[in-house]
């Protein structure tokens, strides 16, 4: 691969971490502050959008910014896999951001400004792990990215707030301190480097049981994945406003921990050596306990959030799945699930703000009736949920096909039956909302007449995304060119 | 058993200066008046004194005054003359050991004025309350 | 004043400055600042010339007053040494920026003296950094220590007990210091560190030279709080008054590892067989990760924030002494390189401290709650110090516990690697407590419930904050030039052998 030295990868990790400043000092002046959120967000997707074409070409960027450690040096790049990851978590905070303000607006929610520029950083973060160039920065921008969303989670500032903020960061931050941090010495060690390289580094430096262990360090070391049984934080962050549950712990929080475990097994490990020592059973053993618990534990939430996150963590265990199963359909499988599953999450937990700001309501066993009063924001819920399970014609389809003919490949017909269960009980835990929302009759006089649709600023972003999950469908051909050059070299 | 002493006899400085430092030591950790902790430390800084002074001693050495013009012509048989070295290092030694004991005795009389008192419990029993 | 003597002038002048604020600092208050702050200034200038002129020429050695060696006083500027003073000259210069501010309000009319011990102490440190003499060692250890009980004398509450009980625990470890070095001086008959190093390897006598070691190891251990023998230190340094915290904690005890680190370097070599006794190394880094773990745990007891911190900077006593005892490169390199940033981010933790106590007055956990409103741009630093000390990169703490980690993979020391991810670990719960106290509480939360309302930003004064966020910033900086650091400074400054 042919990456030419560029500070545009640098530029656009930093837009959004520089563009607090600004967004600080307009305090006082929320219209400003808000242009200034914006603005930056669009100038962020601009970046990353313009460096598409030379990594389309097969080339790409890379950026160092100091040897810290002998053979280990600060440093991005920008491949196919990064640029994937970057263009799906850009383009959605654009639109988050749009929502977030009608959000915090129609709540009147305090302490904006901190608000907005901790999301900024958050976001540099993200892009951050997505262009890392090794492991060690990739570590960096994770823990960054931990700190910087605990503000967000405990914007409340309330009993609940905080007991959730212990356990984000009490998960988060110890599992990256006691299993990443050693994880990544041992590499070091052993290797000499941790830069990410197409194939691994680990080949033939480790016998079995090191690489056994340090695969499962890292599973659980990156608990951003919510790999069961360290998915506990994601249920409780949700206690966060809305548009952070949905872009953070939707997106880019999640994905995270879900793309740096595909970074390690694509260019740490190498599916060569994983394949040769016959460790993808790990993943997909991890995998499947989780898709099908999770499934079932978001069958028993009331609370629409709460099953949207436990929804998310059984989703996140596909694209790992998909990596596991080691075969090329698997793992294009995994990856493109990858942004399915983003635009379709989103998409659902704007709509569970949607009608958080419309009803005041969020328990679905309150919700009768809200679909014929919000039908816009009902609609994109059942879009969604449609491409969530995996249904045709949405964007889910193609990557849940793809898994299944990936598990076919490598014969793993178990797999195909994790695949198809949980997609039943992802039905089954999405289909008895958009029925209550109407079909149910609200009980009690205290009937949803009075209740409209969200303001339009919460509305476009919803209706956007969850068009997208039909045009994913329909032109799927730019992720999957880039995936292709990720899981075929 | 003879040998033994022969050997304590034969070192005696040494052994003086063990038996001092231990007193001294002992004084310093387990006594529960500062007066006598400080009295401790200061025996234990004579013990390590008296140590380096009798190591520049000789059996029947001269004093290192020594007259220039002689030492010019006839050279210096050092076998003859103490060595000065420790004893510059302990007038050094003192001197600290001095400084320490006026800030030492610097405190206790603050401390004194503070809780009436220079025994350790009571100064803690008094601090708690 | 010729180029090779500059690191003189580094240490000279803020002794001559000690004396101008006694004399002059008694008639005028407004002395003090200027003289403080122009000498410490100019020391650091003078420091880092020949920090710059080492870099580039290498190491020399100094005659003091043409008396040659090794009868005369010799000084050592070498890569190691220079670093060190580069150090004690910009941590002193940063913390009496915000010492002056907080001595001006805790002691009145007494600034002139605490300032003149003040000075003293640095320049005894500047002296320690540079001698090679292993007696000097001893006198300029006292100097520093004897002003050092001074300043804690000048402390609140118990603060003259805690220094007294300090005075008793110093002078028994430099006594024993003495003895070893008078061992030592009966079985070589010299002093100088080169000598010694001649000498040493010469010698047949075992027991004897083990014991010169030994007693001279645990003398120093002492003066710097080295599990089990750290009692006093808690006390002392919370008693302290903070302008005198901010230079005593991050300096006293690392100066003193850069002295044991020469100490078994310079005067002994890495080829000494007490170093290399695996039993030896065994029992030393046990007792290091022990003293981690302990310190740690002690740690989580405390309910004052500036007593919290007296019990980390044990903890990382253990994690430099371990590193220095692991025998290898990496773990010294770990051990010189957390010298540096352990130095750093004390300072920053107790600037913040020192900047909190203006404001909140204590600094007990209740007493913090709502800092984050109030106190928006120390709280920023604290945290930066914070991540710092659990080893989130890219601040500085991270890279030297990198090194130290390797270093225990590498020697096999599964105990010091498990405590140091222990400690990582508890310092993350510590400063977490400190942050959520801070960020969710605020003041009057019983008359107004949770509390949105506005609460408005009362900042401590600006000469607090200007270097609470210098170093705040130095955590960063020196974070991303380890590499640098390392390649070009302590590669060099690792002994022969490594």
């Amino acid at each position: 691969m042919n990456l030419q030295p560029s500070t545009w990868p640098l530029a656009a990790v930093l837009i959004s971490l520089l563009g607090t400043v600004p967004i600080l000092l307009s305090e006082r002046r929320p219209n400003l502050r808000e242009t200034w959120t914006v603005l930056i967000s669009l100038g962020k997707f601009a970046i990353i959008a313009s460096m598409l074409p030379a990594v389309l070409e097969g080339g790409g960027y890379r950026f160092t910014l100091a040897e810290v450690l002998p053979g280990v040096a600060i440093a991005l790049r920008v491949d196919a896999m990064g640029m994937y990851f970057a263009l799906v978590a850009s383009f959605l905070w654009i639109l988050t951001s749009i929502y977030s303000i009608g959000y915090m607006r129609a709540l009147d929610e305090h302490d904006q400004t901190r608000y907005y520029a901790s999301f900024a950083v958050a976001m540099s973060a993200t892009i951050g792990v997505a262009f890392s160039a090794n492991l060690l920065t990739l570590y960096l921008f994770y823990e960054m990215l931990s700190l910087s969303t605990y503000p967000l989670v405990t914007h409340k500032q309330d009993a609940e707030a905080r007991s959730a903020g212990r356990k984000y960061l009490t998960y988060l931050l110890g599992t990256s301190v006691a299993l990443t941090l050693p994880a990544m010495i041992l590499i070091y060690v052993l290797t000499g480097t941790l830069d990410f390289s197409v194939g691994g580094i680990l080949a033939g430096k480790a016998d079995a049981s090191t690489v056994s262990i340090l695969l499962v360090l890292l599973v659980f070391g990156f608990a951003k994945a919510a790999v069961m049984p360290l998915h506990g934080w994601l249920p409780a962050a949700m206690v966060a406003p809305t548009p952070v549950s949905s872009f953070l712990h939707g997106v880019a929080v999640v994905k995270v921990g879900v793309f740096s475990i595909l970074r390690m097994v694509f260019f740490i490990f190498g599916t060569g050596l994983l394949a040769d020592l016959n460790l993808g059973a790990v993943l997909t053993a991890l995998a499947s306990v989780t898709i099908l618990g999770a499934s079932l534990v978001a069958l028993t939430q009331d609370n629409l959030k709460r099953r949207l996150a436990y929804s998310t963590i059984s989703q996140l265990s596909y694209m790992i799945l998909g990596a596991g199963m080691l075969t090329t359909a698997g793992m294009a499988g995994g990856l493109l699930h990858l942004s399915m599953h983003a635009f379709g999450k989103i998409t659902l937990f704007l709509c569970a703000g949607a009608i958080y700001i419309a009803a005041h309501k969020s328990n679905i066993s309150e919700m009768d009736g809200l679909g014929r009063r919000m039908p816009v924001t009902y609609a994109a819920f059942f879009m969604a949920s449609l491409s969530i399970i995996g249904m045709p014609p949405m964007g889910g389809f193609l990557s849940k096909w793809s898994l299944v003919v990936g598990a076919i490949d490598g014969g793993q017909l178990l797999l195909v039956a994790v695949v198809l269960v949980s997609s039943l009980l992802s039905a089954a835990y999405f289909f008895p909302i958009v029925y209550r929302g109407f079909f149910a009759r609200a009980a009690g006089e205290n009937g949803p007449e009075e209740i409209r649709e969200a303001p339009i600023l919460c509305l476009i972003p919803l209706s956007v995304t969850a068009l997208f999950c039909l045009g994913l469908f329909l032109w799927p051909s730019l992720a999957l060119q880039l995936i292709q050059m990720v899981v075929s070299p | 058993m003879d040998a033994i002493l022969t050997e304590i006899i034969a070192k005696y400085n040494y052994w003086i200066y063990v038996v001092l430092m231990m007193i001294g030591f002992y004084a310093m950790i387990g006594k529960n008046n500062l007066v006598k902790k400080l009295l401790g430390m200061n025996i234990f800084q004579t013990a390590i004194i008296l140590m380096f002074i009798s190591a520049g001693v000789k059996k029947g050495g001269l004093i290192p005054i020594i007259d220039k013009q002689a030492a010019l012509e006839h050279g210096v048989n050092s076998a003859l003359i103490n060595n000065p070295v420790p004893h510059v290092l302990m007038l050094t030694a003192i001197v600290v050991s001095v400084s320490v004991t006026g800030v030492a005795l610097a405190l206790m009389q603050r401390i004194y004025r503070r809780y009436g008192t220079l025994e350790e419990n009571e100064i803690l029993e008094k601090m708690d309350r | 004043m010729s180029p090779t003597n500059l690191h003189m002038y580094a240490l000279a002048t803020p002794l001559i400055g000690a004396f101008a604020v006694m004399v002059l600092g008694r008639y005028s208050r407004r002395a003090v600042a200027p003289i403080v702050l122009g000498v410490l200034s100019f020391s650091f200038a003078a420091a880092l010339t020949v920090f710059l002129q080492v870099l580039s020429g290498g190491g020399f050695r100094y005659v003091v007053g043409n008396w040659l060696a090794p009868y005369g006083i010799e000084l050592s500027v070498d890569h190691l040494g220079s670093l060190m003073q580069v150090l004690v000259s910009g941590v002193a210069l940063t913390a009496s920026v915000s010492a002056l501010k907080s001595v001006a309000n805790d002691l009145q009319d007494r600034q002139h003296l605490f300032f003149t011990l003040y000075l003293i102490l640095i320049a005894g440190l500047h002296g320690l950094v540079l001698t090679a003499d292993a007696f000097n060692v001893y006198v300029l250890l006292e100097i520093a220590s004897i002003t050092a009980y001074g300043l804690i004398a000048l402390g609140r509450g118990r603060a003259i007990v805690s220094s007294f009980n300090y005075v008793i625990m110093g002078s028994t470890g430099a006594c024993f210091y003495l003895l070893g070095i008078g061992y030592l001086y009966i079985l070589t008959g010299t002093l100088n560190m080169a000598d010694l190093a001649r000498i040493i390897p010469t010698l047949q006598s075992g027991p004897a030279l083990a014991t010169a070691f030994s007693f001279c190891i645990v003398g120093l251990w002492i003066k710097m709080a080295f599990f089990p023998l750290h009692v006093w230190l808690p006390n002392a340094y919370s008693d302290m008054p903070d302008g005198a915290a901010v230079l005593v904690a991050p300096l006293m005890t690392k100066v003193t590892i850069y002295l044991m680190i020469r100490f078994m370097f310079s005067i002994f070599s890495p080829a000494y067989e007490f170093i290399q006794h695996a039993g030896v190394q065994q029992i030393v880094v046990g007792m290091a990760a022990l003293g981690i773990v302990c310190a740690s745990a002690m740690a989580l007891g405390q309910k004052n924030l500036r007593r919290m911190l007296t019990y980390l900077i044990i903890a990382e006593v253990g994690y430099m002494v371990g590193g220095v005892w692991l025998a290898n490169t990496q773990g010294l390199t770990g051990a010189i390189l957390h010298i540096v940033n352990d130095a750093l981010m004390t300072l920053c933790l107790f600037l913040a401290v020192s900047a909190i106590a203006s404001r909140a007055g204590a600094l007990d956990f209740e007493s913090l709650r709502g800092l984050f409103r109030r106190m928006p741009v120390t709280m920023a630093a604290l945290v930066v110090a914070a991540l710092s000390m659990i080893g989130v990169p890219p601040t500085c703490g991270f890279f030297s516990k990198w090194y130290l980690l390797l270093g225990g993979i590498q020697a096999g020391q599964w105990l010091y690697v498990g405590a140091l991810i222990f400690s990582s670990l508890v310092n993350a719960v510590l400063f977490f407590r400190v942050i959520e106290i801070a960020y969710f509480r605020t003041p009057d939360e019983g008359a107004h419930g949770s509390g949105h309302e506005a609460v408005p930003i009362r900042e401590a004064p600006a000469a607090m904050l200007q270097p609470l966020v210098a170093a705040a910033a130095a955590l960063v900086v020196v974070g991303l030039a380890t590499g640098p650091l390392v390649q070009h400074v302590i590669r060099f400054a690792l002994p022969g052998g490594f």
